[in-house]
C-alpha cells in the first residue's frame, strides 16, 4: 500500500464517518438558523414554504416593530426584557454562589455521607423542568406549603404565581414610597422607567427560586471537580501561614477556581436568558405578563399570533444579547488576570 | 475548625440544605397519593390521612396519558440508539482519522455547540415542515439523533486510547470501520455508557422540540402531555393530586438511572461541560 493510497482511504473513511452526523446537524441546526434569518426580515406569514414567490423582503422592518414605535409588540417586548433582565440578575449570582457554598461544604475532608449530600444536591438538576415545575406551582399556590411554613414566622405569603406586584414596588410601597412623575413620564422599549424598576413579581421570583433549586446541583459538581485539581498543597501551605479558613477560601481557593467560575458564570448567562420551559409549562407569561421572556415570546409571536417575521427577529435580538453578554464577560475576566 | 474533623455546625448546614433539596420530591410522592381535599388542606404532611391510587388509576385508565409514556419510551430509545451510533462514528473520525476538512469539521461542530437553543425553536419548525415530517415519528426523533456535545465527549475518549490497539489489526487488513467497530468501539464503554444517559436524560425531559415538530395528540410525549395537564387545559378543579402523580411517573425512569448510574453521572457531566 503507498502513501498516497492510504491517504485517500483515510480521507475517504473520514468523510463517511463523519457524514450521517454532519448532515443532520447541518439539516436540522445551521441550515435552519440560515432559514430563520431570512423569515425574520421577510413578510412570511406562516403559510406555504418561506422560500416561495410571494414572501417578500421587508428589511428591518420586523425588528424595528418590536424595538420602536410604541406598539403593543414594542411593549411586550420591553416587558419581556425587563422580567428577564432581573430573572439573569438574580438567579446567576444565587446560583454561583449557592453551588460554590455548597462544593466547599461537601469537599470537606473526612465528612461523612459526603456521597449522599452529592446525590442530594445534584439530583433536580437531572429531573425534567416540566416535572419540577408542575410541582413549583403545587408548592407556592396561595395555601401551598411553601407559605404554610412562612404561616409559622407570622409571614402572610402571596399567591406567588398569581401575584403580578413587582417585589421592589411592593418593598417601597411598605414604606410609603409611590410612583414619582420622572418616573412614569419616560418610557424605554415602550414601558415606563417606573415600570423597569418594578422588581420581578412574585411569581417571577418563584421561577428564580426555581432556577437556583435546579441547577445549583449541576454547578456544584464542576466546582467540586475545579476543588479537587486545586488540591491539599495550597490549602496547607496557608495553614503554616496562619491563615484562617475564610482568608484562605478568599485569597487561596478562590483565585484559583477563576476559570470554572467563569465556566459557570457563563453558562449561567447562556442558560438564563433562555427560559421557556418552565413558562410554558406553569404560567405562559401570566400574571399580566410578568413571567413573559424574550424566548417565550418569540415562540408565542411566531406560533400562536402568526407573526413569524417578528417572533424570529426577537431570537435573533436574544441571540445577539447572549452573545454580545458572553464576549463581554470573557473580556471582563481576562483583563483582571 | 480544622479541615481534618467536620464540625457539628457543618452536617447540620448540609442536612439542612439536603432537606430543602429532597423534601420537594417526597411531598410530590405524598401528595399523589392523598386525595384532592386533603392535598388542598394539607400540603405539607407527608403521610397521606386517606391513602388512595385514585390519581394512578385515573392516569393509566385512561387513553391519554399511556399514549404519552409510550411516545416517551419509543423517542428514547431511538434517540439513544441513534447517539451513541453517529456520534462515536464522527467522534471517532474526528480523534483518528487523518482526512483532509477535518479541522473544518472540528470548527464548525464548535461553532455548532454555541448556538443556543431557543434560537432554534422557529427555525427547526421551519425544517421540520419543508421536510414533510411534521407530525411524524421521524420528525420527533431525526433532529435529535445525532448532538455535538456528544461527539465532543466520543472524541475525547478516543483520544486517550493508545494508538498501537488500532495497528496489530491494522497489520492483519482491517478496514477502517472493521477497527471500529470491532477494536476501538467495544474498549470506548465508560464514553458509551455517558452518551446512553445523557441521551436518555436529554430526550426523555426535552420538551421544546416537541412543542415545534408535532401537534397531533397521538404523539404528544410526556413532557409536553403533563405541561398541558399544569395549565389545566383538561377539565377544572386543581387536580393537584393527579398533576403531581404525573410528575412523579415521568421523574421515575429518570430516577432510576441516576441511582444505577450515580457514580458514573457525577464524574462525567463535569467533564462533558467542560469539553
Amino acid at each position: 500500500m503507498t502513501t498516497a493510497s492510504i491517504r485517500r482511504g483515510q480521507n475517504r473513511d473520514g468523510w463517511l464517518f463523519v457524514a450521517p452526523a454532519m448532515l443532520l446537524l447541518a439539516v436540522f441546526l445551521a441550515f435552519p438558523v440560515l432559514m430563520a434569518l431570512w423569515v425574520s426580515v421577510s413578510d412570511w406569514r406562516g403559510v406555504g414554504s418561506p422560500f416561495s414567490g410571494d414572501v417578500g423582503f421587508v428589511g428591518t422592518d420586523n425588528y424595528a416593530n418590536i424595538l420602536t414605535g410604541g406598539s403593543l409588540q414594542q411593549r411586550d417586548f420591553g416587558t419581556a426584557m425587563r422580567n428577564n433582565v432581573y430573572y439573569v440578575l438574580l438567579v446567576v449570582p444565587i446560583q454561583t454562589a449557592v453551588a460554590l457554598g455548597l462544593a466547599v461544604l461537601v469537599h470537606t475532608k473526612a465528612l461523612k455521607g459526603r456521597g449522599f449530600f452529592r446525590t442530594a444536591f445534584y439530583f433536580p438538576s437531572v429531573t425534567s423542568a416540566v416535572a419540577i415545575t408542575v410541582l413549583w406551582l403545587f408548592l407556592f399556590n396561595s395555601t401551598g406549603a411553601v407559605n404554610a411554613m412562612l404561616g409559622w414566622v407570622g409571614i402572610d405569603g402571596p399567591n406567588w404565581f398569581g401575584d403580578a406586584r413587582g417585589i421592589i414596588h411592593t418593598a417601597l410601597g411598605a414604606v410609603g414610597v409611590d410612583a414619582p412623575a420622572a418616573l412614569t413620564d419616560h418610557r424605554a422599549l415602550g414601558i415606563t422607567w417606573w415600570e423597569w424598576l418594578a422588581g420581578p413579581s412574585f411569581a417571577m421570583s418563584a421561577f428564580i427560586l426555581l432556577a437556583v433549586f435546579t441547577t445549583s446541583g449541576t454547578f456544584m459538581l464542576l466546582f467540586i471537580a475545579a476543588l479537587n485539581n486545586v488540591g491539599d498543597e495550597v490549602e496547607e501551605a496557608g495553614m503554616v501561614d496562619g491563615a484562617n479558613a475564610w482568608q484562605r477560601f478568599w485569597h487561596l481557593t478562590l483565585p484559583m477556581l477563576r476559570p470554572t467560575l467563569f465556566t459557570v458564570l457563563t453558562l449561567g448567562l447562556i442558560g438564563t436568558w433562555q427560559v421557556f420551559d418552565q413558562i410554558y409549562t406553569g404560567t405562559q407569561g401570566g400574571p399580566a405578563k410578568t413571567t413573559l421572556t424574550p424566548a417565550y415570546l418569540s415562540f408565542q409571536t411566531s406560533f400562536n399570533s402568526q407573526r413569524w417575521g417578528e417572533g424570529a427577529a426577537i431570537a435573533f435580538i436574544l441571540f445577539a444579547i447572549i452573545v454580545v453578554l458572553t464576549l463581554l464577560q470573557r473580556w471582563a475576566l481576562r483583563e483582571k488576570s | 475548625m480544622t479541615a481534618r474533623r467536620p464540625g457539628l455546625w457543618l452536617y447540620a448546614v448540609l442536612v439542612a440544605m439536603a432537606v430543602v433539596y429532597i423534601f420537594p420530591f417526597l411531598i410530590d410522592v405524598a401528595t399523589s397519593f392523598k386525595t384532592e381535599p386533603e392535598a388542598a388542606a394539607n400540603p405539607i404532611s407527608l403521610v397521606p390521612q386517606t391513602f388512595t391510587t385514585a390519581a394512578y388509576e385515573q392516569l393509566f385508565g385512561g387513553d391519554a396519558f399511556p399514549t404519552w409514556f409510550k411516545n416517551s419510551v419509543v423517542v428514547t430509545l431511538f434517540v439513544t440508539a441513534g447517539r451513541v451510533f453517529f456520534d462515536s462514528l464522527a467522534g471517532y473520525a474526528l480523534a483518528r482519522i487523518h482526512f483532509r476538512g477535518r479541522a473544518l469539521m472540528f470548527a464548525i461542530l464548535v461553532a455548532i455547540m454555541a448556538v443556543p437553543n431557543v434560537v432554534l425553536l422557529i427555525p427547526k419548525f421551519l425544517v421540520i415542515n419543508q421536510l414533510g415530517i411534521y407530525n411524524s415519528y421521524a420528525g420527533l426523533i431525526v433532529p435529535l439523533l445525532v448532538d455535538a456535545a456528544g461527539i465532543f465527549i466520543m472524541k475525547n475518549f478516543f483520544e486517550s486510547i493508545p494508538v498501537s490497539v488500532e495497528e496489530q489489526a491494522r497489520i492483519d487488513g482491517a478496514g477502517t470501520f472493521r477497527l471500529f467497530w470491532s477494536v476501538v468501539l467495544p474498549m470506548a464503554r465508560p464514553a458509551l455508557v455517558t452518551i446512553v444517559i445523557l441521551s436518555f436524560q436529554g430526550s426523555w425531559n426535552e420538551l421544546s422540540h416537541f412543542i415545534v415538530a408535532a401537534n397531533d395528540p397521538e404523539l404528544t410525549n410526556l413532557t409536553k402531555g403533563v405541561a398541558s395537564l399544569a395549565s389545566n387545559q383538561l377539565g377544572q378543579g386543581t387536580k393537584y393530586p393527579l398533576k403531581l402523580a404525573a410528575a412523579a411517573v415521568m421523574t421515575i425512569p429518570v430516577a432510576i438511572v441516576f441511582l444505577v448510574f450515580q457514580k458514573r453521572i457525577m464524574n462525567t457531566s463535569s467533564g462533558a461541560v467542560k469539553g
